[in-house]
């Protein structure tokens, strides 16, 4: 690659500029395409090899219905929740009057939350809400509130829910805060000189403008909890019943007792995150019209 | 009004943040009865697979870091300056990683490496590592490619590249003393968020049957009480230590530039 480009007569000059990315196209085709391909294909594959739909039929399984189901379930609730409450957050930085310099070590601290995931954010949280956690004993010593006996767990569903949203309000906040400091003064000042309150104001001109950048963060914060393994496996072990961990217990001993069904179980989530992503891309080019 | 809506959604927002961590690092010194000290952690530190799975993630994580630094610098160089067409296709490849599971990509590399195929990277512990080392690439190239692409947009690269070349300068000496040193900058930030990314990382690790600090971490999750926390504590401090060392380095860079 660092070796000058042979020359040739200019009628024969053949792509060798394209030479350049090569090392780049054979490490992407190695280790990130042939290795999907290989999945893809391999869910449209019957064990001898031959193309089948059977695979993608034999997930219509009540197990790994559910599996899908909760997993979306999860996914839609933490990127609804993260994206409201990082919302309020920036709106409170952005627009809320407060401090300067609360803005800097806010984004600093995202930056840090949304990194620190996997499993020491389960042990975080063990440590807090689990049995024995932090929370936990001071409500039950200082007001007598059983989380137990209330219903909550967090080897559960919404203790899912809750730790997750520790690295999706801070993706949340360091994805929306460039997009709220994108809309313009004048903007409002237009809409306050034509006689709108506040509410008209977000409603009608602010709100609009944000839809695409908000909706394709959502979609965003979707694909990222979806694909999430370690948090969840660290806090519950293997027996949650979401489609990565399913697919873990699946690649580590054949749970499902056929290769081809891990294929296609695989198959299955790089397509929900595709379309998410796709969305998110989309909406991004349009949200980005109005924010330059 | 507005401000106390603004004042009480940020503070229970920090709320929700500090109690984890709050909860953590209270449990992690509660190992002895009664009165805190720091016993986990030491029981931490006096375990050798501590310093062993730490050591093999700090490595490899050097490693990955090497590697992305020689694929994305030269490629990202060479689509500035050559083949600007090609960007839009480079660019969705290296977004591809945010797209696919990472559980996904792991599991194509078992099945395509294994000892029957063309390439039995998984046969060895060493094909093994390589191919760790591959998957971690790309996971990181995403940030990498986007750290070193914002970089190289700050500095004229023809004008440059052109200087260099009228002065007996080959593609080799072009890259490393001239592109490099410019977007040093932005290669640092992609090389800690690399840092931040491998050194917990589980999936990859324990499917790959690789001793990674990760699994080793979940582990001992699975099996004691207050060494976990201790642990998360860790593991927190080095990712903040990760961030803080990126404002660094671009807060430096700014100061220099401001200079000049």
């Amino acid at each position: 690659m660092t070796d000058t480009p042979p020359r040739h007569r200019p009628k024969l000059r053949l792509p060798v500029e394209w030479l350049g990315i090569l090392p780049f196209v054979l490490f992407a085709l190695l280790f990130l395409i042939l290795p999907t391909m290989k999945i893809v294909l391999g869910a449209f594959q019957s064990p001898e090899g031959s193309f089948t739909l059977q695979n993608l039929i034999d997930l219509n399984t009540d197990s790994i219905r559910s599996a899908y189901w909760t997993s979306i379930k999860l996914s839609l609730i933490t990127a609804l929740l993260g994206c409201a409450v990082g919302f309020a957050m920036a709106a409170a930085v952005v627009f809320g009057g407060l401090p300067k310099g609360i803005r800097g070590p806010l984004l600093t601290f995202s930056g840090v939350a949304s990194n620190f995931a996997g499993v020491p954010l389960a042990f975080a949280f063990i440590a807090t809400l689990g049995p024995a956690g932090l929370v936990t004993l001071w409500l039950k010593t200082e007001f007598g509130i059983n989380l137990r006996a209330m219903g909550f767990n967090l080897l559960s569903f919404w203790g899912l829910v809750v730790t997750y949203l520790f690295f999706q309000i801070p993706l949340m906040i360091l994805i929306i805060i460039p997009a709220l400091d994108g809309l313009k003064r004048e903007w409002r000042e237009a809409a306050e000189v034509l006689g709108a309150t506040a509410t008209q104001y977000w409603r009608m001109v602010a709100f609009p403008i944000l839809f695409p950048s908000l909706l394709g963060t959502f979609a965003l914060l979707f694909a990222n909890s979806f694909g999430a393994v370690a948090t969840a496996f660290a806090l519950t072990g293997p027996q949650l019943n979401i489609v990565p961990i399913k697919l873990f217990a699946q690649i580590r001993g054949d749970v499902l007792g056929n290769p081809n069904l891990g294929y296609a179980l695989a198959f299955g989530m790089i397509v929900i995150t595709g379309l998410a992503n796709v969305t998110y891309i989309v909406l991004r080019t349009r949200s980005e019209r109005w924010l330059k | 009004m507005t401000r106390i809506f603004a004042w009480a959604a940020l503070l229970l927002g920090c709320l929700y943040f500090l109690l984890p961590l709050a909860g953590m690092t209270e449990f992690s010194l509660k190992m002895r009865r009664g009165v805190y000290s720091f016993d986990a952690y030491m029981k931490v530190f006096e375990d050798p697979t501590f310093w062993a799975t730490f050591g093999y993630s700090l490595t490899l994580a050097a490693a990955t870091i090497v590697f992305g630094v020689l694929l994305v610098v030269p490629t990202a160089y060479w689509v500035r300056l050559k083949l600007p067409q090609a960007r839009p296709v480079i660019e969705f490849i290296t977004l591809l990683p945010l797209v696919i599971p990472a559980i996904v990509i792991v599991f194509g590399y078992i099945r395509l490496y294994n000892t029957s195929s063309f390439l039995p990277l998984t046969g060895s512990a060493f094909g093994t590592d390589i191919l760790l080392t591959m998957g971690y690439a790309t996971l990181a190239l995403p940030y990498m490619y986007r750290a070193v692409d914002t970089g190289l947009r700050t500095i004229d690269v023809a004008t440059l590249t052109e200087a260099a070349q009228s002065l007996g300068a080959g593609w080799f000496t072009i890259l490393a003393r001239i592109i490099l040193p410019n977007v040093l900058v932005a290669v640092l930030s992609g090389a800690f968020l690399t840092l931040a990314i491998v050194i917990g990382e589980f999936t990859m690790a324990a499917l790959l049957n690789r001793p990674a600090f990760g699994p080793f971490m979940q582990l001992l999750g699975a099996n004691r009480a207050y060494e976990p926390p201790a642990l998360a504590v860790i593991a927190f401090a080095i990712t903040w230590a990760c961030m803080g060392l990126i404002q660094l380095v671009t807060r430096f860079s700014k100061h220099e530039r401001a200079k000049a």
